[in-house]
């Protein structure tokens, strides 16, 4: 058919071509010794000026890393990762002591990738019915550290900390000694090991007992340097009655080698918190015969550790060349609930195995997942999830859906779910399709004046809607701009 | 996932190795079988007893389930054989033709092999291996071939089995009830290989009944293989029932032709532990088959059913539905993968698996997988766990309908929904007055 050699020429030519972000800034950077060892480790906590305890405890996830071996459980494949040949460690060099003093070229990529680092500036133009631009606080994070954090002041006026992990482990020691680990422990699986050992900076964001979080919250993540590792640990904490709204984004450079992003992500929600978690990845992505592009090897777990606490994962993934990704929730308050909705896109030769995991602990505990997978191009799309109640979760309730879309005859879609119910009270239901876009509706779109590409975004959109919904403003618009764009030319 | 290299063996696996090394000069079959026997030991000892590791076998852990291997049965005596006689009566007083084997082995005398229809052969797998049957040769080994160590470790151990061909374009009216009964005193080990050849556009119903006789702890390893022709037409029900403490591992291998039409219905409740994998190939297009079975559970048992459907070809139609019903401390596994092939187009796959949890001990683990290469198909599974639904007790208690005799109706409707599936009325009927029996020792 040729109709099948166009789409394939179109998908190859999109992942090269579409990925605007590609782009190196040339600044100057200071780095630790290209490799890992303890002396890696010592290196990075005494540049950040850590605590004695910290850097025990970087040791120690150090120690444990060294006697564990890579997953293999995925469905993903990539040649075997020599962590040797990464710096584990990179900073722009000039110290800043104001925004003013931010490297232009730093400012000039921010500005590139759309992300304002100066107040009161908004994210993707966005402008609210009332005529007011959203404002949003970002942490910008590049390479190994943090840039800038904005809107401080008045953030602090409302009690809520917000500002890099490294600088809280200076000004708030105790806190983040309280929950730092308490959702994945350091030795949780070889990826956050990693991380516990190395991670260089990240969010660190507390919201007192009863406090509304005036702004949405953002971090923006983007590897820059060649060869480097971005190692990455946030943590949150929403504390009783509390509610926050966070979002993360990330990008990176074309490049031959693939570069290595092991990021850790622990959320914790006390009695009647609420967490939003939204991300959306655009790491590149490798190009059309996959070379290059970034592993993503991501451990991101919430604790709604109080009574009808909730956390909410949204996710829009295009990019990356491996994803490997469970944002999971532990639902150990009783009346506690975990929400997932995702969206996969995979072209070129991207994998993606990702899903997540629902942890019923508590009485009455409910979540919800809705995952969507698109794969285009020739690469492997995969939902994993776990459904799990145990004995005393009784009147756990869990719904999950998750269907995938195949665009093209070379690609995979898969699902993987597990469902364990430990106790008779406990109601799971789970349902998945996978199903081609159906003739039907594309020729009713194109009867109706719409070309075939216009088509399929409309029924993709359509698809995908449920997930886009839950997504802040901010983001909902860059998502559907990254979906239009993952999908053009893929029609076939 | 199985690369792991492991270097200490259970009890269980050294008295297995050293079973084969004792069993192999008496084992039937020359040259070629014991080729074959030998590389499928190799892979045994390499992948050890199936465990949790194991993808494939992560809820039922063969290892931790057998903690030593006993003894291979020897040829049953005449207790034994007696002591066989009355099983598989669960099928009620339909008409069949009953072939029977007893701790392994086909017994002749208790089978009617008398006026075989035209086009139909029945024999013993220890004979056709011993003769070098040309049917044996051609298949053995081959259909649908699976990479299990518990299908390797019968392929090493087999003795008898069935061999049934039906040529093609005859039709075999009458059902062929294979009886595998484990009678000995004492606890014993048996393997059982059956080929069942139906031919194309031929026409057969087969059952299968597993059960044990005595109250011996014997460990049952059953393996099928069948070949659906193209444009055939096959039933096969397996039932596995009685109170033993039986642990038993089954497998199926199927391979399904063009436009051959294929139904098979698992249906459980008897044995400590049981495992039946189904290993599917739609290797013809255009062919529809319905997957289905049901596991009335209680005590400490364990079922698990594990199903591979791998559509090869395109355009086959496949429903797979499986009820569990959970009592006391059971455990239920459901593992289903609809796979489809890049040439598979215009496959439509449905799955679907419920399980109802009656007591606050009981277990379901579930894992619907599917794992899909071509655009053009429509493929859903579903799955639910959960109690009865009170609201419907409610309905019928408030006309005047007593509680258990309520809830009584609510499963058999539950599990309705998957024999209804079965074609053979007669079989339907008297699956599920085994149904209500269960029940009823249920209420006590």
């Amino acid at each position: 058919m040729p109709a099948v050699q166009e789409t394939i020429e179109r998908v190859r030519r999109i992942d090269v071509d579409q990925y605007k972000y590609g782009f190196v800034t040339d600044i100057e950077s200071d780095k630790a010794p290209k490799g890992l060892s303890e002396d890696t480790v010592r290196f990075i906590s005494a540049k950040k000026n850590e605590p004695e305890w910290m850097l025990a405890w970087r040791l120690d996830a150090y120690r444990r890393w060294l006697t564990m071996t890579e997953p293999s459980w995925a469905r993903v494949e990539y040649p075997k990762i020599n962590y040797q040949d990464y710096y584990y460690f990179s900073a722009p060099k000039k110290k800043l002591a104001s925004l003013d003093e931010v490297d232009p070229e730093l400012l000039k990529t921010y500005a590139k990738l759309g992300i304002p680092l100066r107040e009161q500036e908004a994210l993707a133009g966005v402008v609210r019915e009332d005529g007011t631009r959203s404002r949003v606080a970002v942490d910008a994070v590049f390479d190994s550290v943090s840039v800038a954090t904005t809107f401080q002041a008045e953030l602090k006026k409302a009690g809520v900390i917000f500002m890099p992990i490294s600088e809280a482990l200076r000004e708030h020691p105790d806190l983040v000694k309280k929950y730092l680990g308490t959702v994945v422990p350091v030795s949780d699986n070889f990826f956050a090991t990693l991380n516990s050992a190395v991670f260089s900076d990240g969010s660190f964001v507390y919201v007192p007992p009863g406090v509304r979080c005036p702004m949405e919250l953002s971090t923006y993540f983007r590897i820059n340097e060649k060869d480097t590792g971005q190692f990455e640990r946030t943590l949150i904490i929403a504390d009783k009655g509390s509610y926050v709204s966070y979002l993360e984004g990330c990008t990176a450079p074309m490049r031959d080698e693939n570069q290595l992003h092991a990021a850790v992500v622990e959320l914790i929600a006390h009695d009647d918190a609420e967490i939003k978690y939204s991300t959306v990845q655009n790491w590149y992505p490798g190009d059309a015969e996959g070379k290059g592009g970034i592993y993503n090897f991501v451990t991101k777990r919430g604790d709604c550790r109080g009574q009808r606490s909730k956390i909410s994962w949204t996710q829009v993934e295009t990019g990356s060349a491996i994803t490997w990704k469970y944002p999971s929730c532990i639902l150990r308050g009783d009346n506690s609930r975990g929400e997932f909705y995702s969206i996969a896109i995979s072209n070129g030769r991207q994998q993606v195995d990702s899903g997540t995991k629902m942890l019923h602990l508590g009485k009455n505990t409910t979540s919800r997942i809705i995952s969507k997978g698109i794969a285009a191009g020739k690469s492997n799309n995969t939902y994993r999830g776990l459904v799990t109640a145990h004995r005393r979760a009784t009147g756990a309730r869990n719904f999950t859906n998750c269907d995938s879309l195949l665009i093209g005859e070379k690609c995979g879609a898969h699902t993987v779910p597990y469902i364990e119910a430990k106790n008779s009270s406990a109601v799971f239901e789970h349902e998945a399709t996978t199903s081609k876009i159906s003739e039907e509706m594309l020729f009713y779109c194109r009867q109706r004046g719409l070309s075939a590409e216009e088509a399929v975004a409309l029924v993709v959109n359509g698809f995908v809607k449920d997930v886009l919904q839950q997504l802040p403003m901010e983001f909902a618009v860059e998502a559907q701009k990254l979906i239009s764009i993952s999908l053009e030319g893929s029609v076939g | 996932m199985t690369a792991e290299v492991r270097a200490i063996k259970t009890p269980a696996e050294l008295a297995l190795a050293e079973a084969y090394t004792a069993a192999k000069p008496k084992l039937p079959g020359d040259g070629k079988v014991i080729a074959l026997r030998e590389a499928a030991f190799r892979r045994f000892d390499a992948q050890g007893l199936p465990n949790r590791r194991v993808e494939e076998w992560k809820y039922t852990d063969l290892r931790a389930l057998m903690r030593e291997a006993k003894p291979i049965a020897g040829l049953p005596d005449a207790a034994a054989k007696a002591r066989a006689k009355s099983a598989g009566s669960l099928i009620g007083d339909i008409d069949v033709r009953r072939i029977v084997f007893v701790d392994g082995a086909f017994v002749p005398e208790l089978s009617d092999l008398k006026n075989l229809s035209p086009g139909l052969t029945i024999g013993s797998m220890a004979q056709a291996l011993a003769s070098g049957d040309p049917l044996v040769a051609a298949h053995l080994g081959k259909v649908a071939a699976a990479d299990d160590s518990a299908v390797a470790l019968n392929t090493a151990l087999m003795r008898d089995g069935a061999v049934i061909r039906v040529a093609a374009g005859s039709t075999v009216e009458l059902p062929i009830h294979l009886v595998f009964v484990a009678a000995a005193e004492q606890s014993a080990s048996m393997f059982t290989r059956s080929l069942v050849v139906i031919e194309k556009g031929a026409r057969a119903m087969l059952v299968e009944s597993h059960e044990g006789a005595t109250a011996a702890e014997h460990q049952v390893n059953t393996a099928l293989e069948l070949v659906v022709g193209d444009d055939a037409y096959v039933d096969h029900i397996k039932i596995t029932s009685g109170k033993s403490p039986v642990v038993h591992v089954s497998s199926l291998m199927v391979t399904i032709g063009a436009r051959a039409r294929f139904n098979d219905f698992s249906y459980t409740t008897g044995n400590a532990v049981v495992r039946n994998q189904l290993f599917l190939q739609f290797d013809g297009a255009g062919a529809l088959a319905g997957i289905r079975g049901a596991s009335l559970l209680n005590g400490r048992q364990h079922a698990d059913v594990t199903l591979v459907a791998d559509h090869k070809a395109g355009g086959c139609q496949s429903r797979e539905v499986f009820k569990a019903v959970l009592d006391g401390q059971s455990r239920s596994v459901f593992q289903g993968k609809i796979i489809v092939r890049p040439k598979a187009q215009k496959t439509d796959a449905r799955m679907l698996s419920n399980a109802l949890l009656l007591s606050d001990e009981a277990e379901t683990d579930t894992k619907p997988e599917l794992e899909i290469f071509a655009d053009d198909v429509q493929c859903g599974h579903g799955a639910t766990s959960g109690a009865l639904d009170d609201g419907l007790k409610f309905y019928l208690m408030a006309r005047g309908i007593p509680e258990s005799e309520a809830e009584s109706l609510l499963v058999q409707a539950f599990v309705g929904e998957a024999v209804e599936g079965i074609e053979h009325a007669g079989l339907r009927d008297a699956l599920m007055v085994n149904v209500a029996e269960w029940l009823k020792a249920r209420a006590g």
